[in-house]
């Protein structure tokens, strides 16, 4: 047997959950005062979570590298958030919404994890809305929904182009609350460099003040990672730009098995780039595939003369438009999932179909949707004859009244007006569904640290939907972790106050300072960005939408020499013992290079098409479903988790085998 | 502008940590493309003045894509600078010319020090969050059903209005007050105009009003400078608003 042990419970699908929330301990209200949990990162995940068991009684210690824990990434998500509410009677169902996340998932993710998720997916809206979260509503007063990639009802909850922003605040004002009453105490701009296991069970952490630049000990009775992902291993993403993989590293060289590093979400819908200065990429939500086309032209001298500034799109009819989403996906359209839209897009821009100066953009219209809208909102009002001008007014305001937020956001970056021009997106890396191997109690592989949202593999298999990252980050956090973490504790009464002045945490500051003073001693020639645009060159070209092995070969070797480079030739200015940002990058960039190396080996090692990761050698040939994605459910079908053993070249490779009981394997199609 | 791009001088405010005197310092950059954010242009700056062995200049900021409110710079005597309904982080370089020369400071105000350069404290507005910012009502899987709890439109998009406050600063910052009344009311609003947070509605205006006025914010004498450099609009209806709501509850507050 594999020394993964998921720990799912027996028994059918629908029953494990309440079951397994049955029979496990429980922690006493009286003794939970007594133990302490530190929760790393604030975001929606790691903001429930600590809200949610300081109002149950235990002791929370919180950290961010924010200013504040409401300025945690999960504040960016625009679109929304999934639950099987069935309001819109569509036949929705926990078993539709467990079917759409798995098969969406591509066949790579835990049955078991995601049937709960589907199931306590409802009871995230009702708390949301309990606290005061303004979603958007119907004239009658009840909740509004929208449609999202990948399934064929609507069930997406959102609040405008902002959903992610309503929701983190409302975790907020519930950390707010507890942090008035004492019973969390907050450490803003401070980053957890290091996990101390003592006796095999994670027993605290060390954290750098950033301000003051001192180490700091704090001891926990447990430990919850929920830190992100770590798309910024590519250097450009949608991530914000602090976003880091440090904490998650951190724990998994003390143990945590890393899971499935190679599967990461390159989201269609992202504002190009535009210069070699750019710093980040900005997401266009997914949601605008509701009611935007993506095209690009049909011949190539109309893409030639667009190129030159001698043709606008708008001048392009609709016969010498090629809407290649509607004709290769016909049943799903514009809102295939993420994956296949952005694949699709490269395959027309490698065609040289690219509508923009570096050939890397394709359209994403709203005439139609504009139109569309114009003639009902007409009909509404009584205008019976209104003309194509009033009717294009009226239409257009509905739009703003939907996304409005994200076509001023479009505007300004790019200074164009998406009301009158098509907009110009292209994919860039968004998400990242690999991450921390974690049971079913979202343990890791080190008792007494667990791993939430985006930071662990759990949910998403190889591909996730879109408004199920929000979706996933809230469960775990108000739903799960606060049932699970005590079956663990239930054994931690009797252990009384964490000491910090044992060997364990002695040894951990030592080698957490050793390598600040060993960076900043290089005292080499180049900034920490250089080395950071360099790995993600390397990602993108030989890790990013398409993948084969002479690439991922070259691609560990790359990473390897750079971080030899990074070693002996980075420049940090300043000092350690003050508020140090290029001390703060370097320290995360120095993850990152070994990270990516391990990336690429996974990528590597699964000689499969699923989900996010494509493989060129692994295509579907002939049939109707040419050029797709071909996975491999005889050799793959199981996740893989990295052993951290001093170097991302000899990690070892465990299995932990997925089994479908509940969901035929088939080939995935949206045709 | 030559096709290279502009050349700009910047004058910006250097300060090693919370006690030491700070001091405008000049710095030239070339070459910077209209398409640019502001922060891609200090970027630029950042990697000059570390090739040449300078420390770089220390600001605020992470999503860049103006939802987190984590920048925070005043340019040109504008908070977020000189471009409407943005923050720092989406202020472009299309809005300056080439040759200008151009100010950065940080959110100026008592109850924002500075902690390095351009950085600043904000932790004052977590603090007034903490003392009512909230509607007291524990996780559970219990909650009743969402829609149980109609809600008229028009409320849920006033509130939801309300509630796109980033907590950037920039409305203390630009007021000669240094008043944090458009922060506080558009929390204050966004619940009380929700059926959810009426119970608690008169505690949570007089705690979080209280606590604002502990931390050093001055006072609102309706200028409205706040609501125009508000990156994300909020109106000064809320402030209104929450002066109706303080009111009606000092006059029944019950000790």
């Amino acid at each position: 047997m594999s020394v993964l042990d998921s720990k799912t419970p027996k028994g059918p699908i629908k029953d494990q959950w309440t079951n397994h929330k049955n029979h496990i301990n429980v922690v006493n209200p009286a003794n939970k005062r007594s133990i302490d949990v530190i929760v790393v990162g604030t975001g929606l995940a790691g903001g429930a979570a600590a809200a949610s068991l300081a109002e149950m009684g235990y002791k929370v210690k919180a950290f961010c590298f924010q200013d504040s824990p409401r300025r945690a990434h999960s504040i960016a998500a625009q679109g929304g958030i999934n639950a099987a509410k069935n309001y819109q009677n569509d036949g929705d169902s926990t078993y539709r919404l467990f079917y759409d996340t798995v098969k969406g998932g591509d066949y790579r993710s835990r049955e078991s994890n995601v049937y709960r998720l589907a199931e306590v997916s409802a009871n995230i809206i009702d708390q949301c809305v309990a606290q005061g979260v303004p979603f958007a509503r119907e004239y009658g007063g009840l909740l509004d929904n929208r449609s999202f990639g990948g399934v064929l009802v609507s069930r997406t909850f959102y609040a405008k182009g902002q959903t992610g922003q309503q929701l983190l605040l409302g975790a907020y004002s519930a950390m707010n609350r507890q942090i008035g009453k004492g019973k969390i105490e907050m450490f803003n701009r401070h980053e957890m460099l290091d996990v101390v296991v003592v006796d095999g069970k994670a027993r605290g952490i060390i954290a750098r003040d950033l301000v003051t630049g001192k180490l700091e000990r704090h001891g926990a009775h447990a430990v919850v990672v929920a830190t992100g992902g770590y798309g910024n291993v590519f250097f450009l993403s949608t991530n914000a730009m602090g976003s880091n993989a440090t904490a998650a590293w951190k724990i998994h060289k003390k143990g945590a098995y890393f899971a499935n590093p190679c599967y990461t979400q390159i989201h269609p819908t992202c504002i190009p780039r535009s210069g070699d200065y750019q710093s980040k990429l900005t997401l266009m939500s997914e949601s605008l595939r509701n009611d935007g086309r993506i095209w690009v032209p049909k011949n190539i001298a109309d893409v030639e003369a667009i190129r030159a500034g001698k043709k606008s799109p708008t001048e392009l009819s609709e016969d010498e438009r090629d809407y290649y989403l509607e004709r290769r996906y016909p049943a799903f359209g514009n809102l295939v999932p993420r994956d296949v839209a952005s694949r699709a897009a490269k395959e027309r821009c490698d065609a040289g179909y690219g509508v923009n100066k570096t050939g890397e953009a394709v359209y994403l219209d709203f005439k139609s949707a504009i139109e569309r809208y114009g003639k009902e909102a007409a009909t509404v009002h009584g205008e019976k004859n209104a003309s194509h001008e009033r009717i294009i007014e009226l239409g257009a305001a509905v739009i703003k009244s939907k996304y409005g937020n994200l076509f001023q956001m479009y505007e300004k970056i790019v200074d164009q007006n998406p009301y009158k021009t098509p907009m110009m997106i292209y994919p860039a890396v968004h998400y990242t569904m690999g991450g921390i191997w974690v049971d079913y109690n979202l343990m890791t592989t080190i008792p007494g640290c667990y791993a939430a949202g985006e930071a662990n593999f759990s949910d998403h298999g190889a591909n996730r939907l879109g408004a199920s990252a929000l979706m996933q980050g809230l469960a775990d956090g108000y739903f799960v972790l606060p049932y699970t973490m005590g079956d663990y504790l239930a054994d931690e009464i009797r252990t009384g106050p964490i000491a910090t002045d044992s060997k364990e945490f002695d040894e951990a500051e030592k080698n957490v300072s050793g390598t600040i003073e060993r960076l900043m001693n290089i005292k080499g020639t180049k900034s920490v960005d250089h080395f950071h645009k360099e790995l993600g060159k390397v990602m993108w070209n030989n890790v990013g939408m398409a993948r084969n092995a002479k690439g991922l070969e070259e691609a560990q070797e790359q990473i390897r020499k750079i971080r030899e480079e990074f070693w002996k030739d980075v420049r940090i200015p300043g000092d350690m013992n003050e508020l140090n940002t290029e001390l703060e990058k370097a320290i995360r960039v120095a993850d990152f290079l070994e990270l990516g190396e391990l990336f690429a080996k996974d990528a590597l090692h699964r000689n499969e098409s699923c989900g996010g990761h494509f493989r060129e050698e692994s295509v579907e040939v002939g049939g109707e479903q040419s050029g797709e994605a071909k996975r491999d459910d005889e050799n793959f079908k199981y996740v893989a988790a990295w052993e951290w053993t001093g170097d991302p070249k000899t990690s070892v490779l465990h299995k932990e085998e997925l089994e479908f009981n509940d969901i035929e394997l088939k080939q995935r199609s949206y045709k | 502008m030559s096709e290279l791009g502009m050349n700009l001088t910047l004058k910006i405010w250097r300060q090693k940590d919370a006690k030491a005197k700070g001091k405008m310092e000049t710095y030239k950059v070339t070459e910077i493309s209209e398409h640019m954010s502001f922060l891609e242009m200090l970027d630029v700056l950042n990697e000059q003045l570390i090739n040449t062995g300078q420390e770089p200049v220390a600001f605020d900021h992470d999503c860049r894509e103006g939802i987190c409110g984590m920048c925070s710079l005043y340019i040109n005597g504008e908070a977020h600078g000189p471009d409407r309904g943005v923050t720092t982080c989406q202020l472009h370089m299309r809005m300056f010319y080439n040759n200008d020369t151009i100010y950065i400071e940080p959110f100026r105000a008592k109850a924002f020090p500075v902690v390095k350069d351009l950085i600043v404290d904000r932790s004052s507005f977590d603090r007034i969050q903490h003392a009512g910012g909230f509607i007291s009502v524990n996780t559970s899987g219990n909650t009743q059903d969402a829609n149980s709890l109609p809600i008229p439109k028009l409320d849920a998009d006033k509130a939801f209005d309300a509630a796109t406050c980033i907590g950037c600063g920039a409305c203390v910052a630009t007021c000669k007050n240094a008043s944090a009344m458009l922060y506080v009311s558009a929390k204050v609003s966004q619940f009380a105009l929700l059926p959810q947070g009426k119970i608690e509605a008169k505690d949570r205006v007089l705690n979080m009003v209280e606590q604002m006025d502990k931390e050093g914010f001055g006072n609102c004498t309706n200028t409205g400078a706040c609501e125009v450099e508000c990156p994300k609009g909020i109106s000064l209806e809320n402030i209104a608003r929450m002066n109706s709501e303080y009111l009606k509850a000092s006059l029944v507050r019950e000790k």
